[in-house]
């Protein structure tokens, strides 16, 4: 049962942390600290260093540029005061270290989730419901739709995804505002990834409108909805939910990517993408480590949907999980 | 097989023409054009840019500028880059060998090392070899490439032993034989590391899963029980049988050749179609970036059809249809 449990309660978690991400991190997203760039993760401490007994956890003031601890005065995190956790000036909590603009990487972190993830979710969400239409359409209807709409997939499928994203991305304007930009690429992605889905869905009904109940139930004169609604869509619940456990990452590594070459989300809206495009610059990546918080966090969300796609999806479908090329 | 081999071009070449049609409609809903920027600049008059645009052709109708750009395929210019100033195929040539140098020895390398390990992970007997190697393609597998690339250029830069981007160093014309091609291998050993971390795990989930399925089969407990040795019945009676979903994932990685290494390109500085497809992308140069999608739509057609063919001649059973 834990390996059912433990992805759904990490996932649960995260889109917890990332839409209370007003209350959940401890400074507004924009918020810079110019004074403070590249600072590493404040040490929380937890024992105090003349007693050697537990204490309440504290942080101590950091000189800029140097980053040295001075615990001569100690700042106590504050715990609900109008957000999660905090500390007092001069101090600063920075659970992820910050950026070049001195901002936080953790508040980032959870304003940049909404972006991500959401991307992730919504996007997952058009092409399962375009793949729907016209797949369902595609194999309920047969004749003239059916060959036009396989060929319009076969036509997509041709196409390599990323290619097909950038080439998208490039008629649409470069400089729009951040919520704009989301939007953007979350139809996008969206729109691009209806072939596969579509072909798999239209499948399903296929097979689905042979079976001997349906076939009776159209002798008995149901009409073509009811048919659909009552007996051919309710079979598509088990493949819609292992494809969007397999869409969805994809999504957000696709929205990390177009954010990362820049042809995503700008700044000063945070997102995981647009937060590792600063790892482009070499010093950045030699010395400041932390700077990779946001894509190693993205290792355990990935494993929760493989894990959420392998415990749901028939043996037989397992096979293809590892098939989809970008 | 003639009839069906030539029924299969068709369709392929028929792709090809409705991808070219599809890409031609998105750049000419592209908002702005190359000259978009130079029309910001105050010291270009209107005149000259309406001049440069008429010269080359943007302002005809879309139609003419498709069967334009059509005859210059068959020429081999497919049509006129503007920010490079030439024509588009001896580009595209170039950055193809580029690409290809790329991602074939990564494939290479991939499919000989994820084959023997699939095989050995799903034959193996012992629990925690299972779990353990399992766990570690699970984890490779939902590592993201880009995490993948960045890691390797840390560990790069931290022990200076690999050069750290572009493919070639600034000597290189003036290197012996020799030298170049370690020149060529220095740089090329970071990408191909990230290109094989990224798409081996894939091959190795479907050789484990394959082959799960066929040593249940009956065929191998009776070859085992009449001794054959765990190798011979490994390699030669368990993998052909279970050769097909490999053939189809071979088939897919074929066809991915030219599209699958643009993260890697872009932030290693490999110059190769990836990198072209996202600068021009960013320049709206129009002809490059419907040359780099016609042509990795190309490879992908290529490789669904070579890999039926593979099918057709691996598998007696499809044969027989």
């Amino acid at each position: 049962m834990s390996r059912r449990l433990i992805p759904i309660v990490w996932l649960a978690l995260l889109h917890i942390a990332v839409i209370g991400a007003d209350f959940f991190a401890p400074y507004d997203y924009t918020q810079q600290n110019r004074s403070m760039p590249f600072a590493p993760p404040t040490r929380i401490h937890l024992i105090d260093p003349v007693s050697g007994l537990l204490a309440r956890p504290f942080v101590c003031e950091s000189t800029p540029v140097t980053y040295v601890e001075d615990c001569s005065r100690r700042f106590p995190i504050r715990f609900f005061q109008r957000r999660l956790f905090g500390v007092e000036e001069p101090a600063v909590i920075y659970l992820m270290g910050s950026d070049d603009f001195g901002r936080d990487q953790f508040s980032r972190f959870l304003h940049g989730g909404r972006v991500s993830l959401f991307a992730g979710l919504l996007a997952c969400g058009i092409s399962l419901g375009i793949g729907l239409l016209f797949g369902a359409a595609a194999g309920f209807y047969r004749g003239r739709l059916d060959d036009f709409i396989m060929g319009a997939v076969e036509l997509s499928l041709a196409l390599p995804w990323l290619y097909l994203l950038l080439a998208a991305r490039a008629i649409l304007p470069l400089n729009t505002d951040p919520s704009s930009a989301f939007l953007l690429i979350v139809a996008l992605v969206g729109i691009v990834g209806w072939a596969r889905p579509a072909r798999l869905i239209r499948g399903a009904v296929l097979s689905a409108r042979e079976r001997e109940y349906v076939l009776v139930a159209r002798g008995l004169g149901a009409s073509d909805a009811h048919l659909l609604r009552r007996h051919l869509l309710p079979q598509l619940g088990g493949l819609l939910a292992t494809q969007a456990s397999l869409l969805i990452p994809r999504y957000i590594l696709a929205e990390v990517t177009l954010s990362f070459l820049g042809l995503g989300v700008n700044e000063p809206a945070a997102s995981w993408g647009n937060m590792l495009a600063i790892l482009q610059r070499y010093h950045v990546l030699a010395s400041y480590g932390w700077m990779f918080f946001p894509a190693l966090l993205l290792i355990p969300t990935f494993l929760s949907y493989l894990a959420l796609t392998t415990a749901y999806a028939p043996r037989n479908q397992v096979n293809h999980i590892g098939a989809l090329p970008l | 097989m003639k009839r069906y081999l030539l029924r299969r071009l068709a369709r392929g070449l028929l792709i090809l023409i409705g991808v070219s049609i599809c890409s031609f409609v998105l750049a000419d809903l592209a908002r702005g054009d190359f000259f978009a920027e130079a029309r910001l600049n105050s010291r270009i008059s209107k005149e000259t840019i309406a001049a440069l645009r008429e010269q080359y052709g943007l302002d005809r109708p879309i139609l003419w500028r498709y069967a334009h750009w059509l005859a210059s395929v068959f020429h081999g210019d497919w049509g006129f880059s503007l920010s490079y100033n030439m024509p588009v195929g001896p580009l595209l040539w170039a950055r193809m060998q580029n690409t290809l140098l790329l991602t074939v020895s990564a494939m290479l390398l991939t499919w000989i090392a994820a084959i023997p390990l699939g095989v050995w992970i799903a034959s193996t007997g012992a629990r925690v070899n299972r779990l353990l190697s399992w766990s570690a393609v699970a984890m490779l597998m939902a590592t993201p490439d880009l995490l993948v690339v960045l890691v390797l250029e840390l560990i790069a830069t931290h022990s200076g032993l690999l050069p750290l981007g572009g493919m070639i160093s600034l000597e290189y014309s003036q290197m012996n034989v020799w030298d170049r091609v370690q020149d060529l291998a220095r740089h090329l050993a970071l990408p191909v590391t990230a290109l094989v971390l990224s798409s081996a795990p894939a091959v190795v989930t479907h050789t484990v899963s394959a082959m799960r399925e066929t040593l249940d089969s009956a065929f191998i407990r009776a070859a085992n029980a009449n001794g054959l040795r765990r190798g011979r019945l490994l390699f030669f009676h368990a993998l052909p049988a279970a050769a097909n979903p490999l053939i189809s994932l071979f088939s897919l990685s074929l066809g991915a050749l030219l599209s699958s290494s643009l993260i890697v390109e872009s932030a290693l500085g490999w110059p190769g179609l990836g990198r072209l497809m996202l600068e021009a992308t960013l320049q709206r140069d129009g002809y490059v970036v419907i040359g780099v999608v016609m042509l990795s739509a190309a490879f992908l057609v290529c490789g669904t059809l070579i890999g039926d063919m593979l099918l057709y001649w691996a598998d007696p059973r499809i044969r027989r249809e």
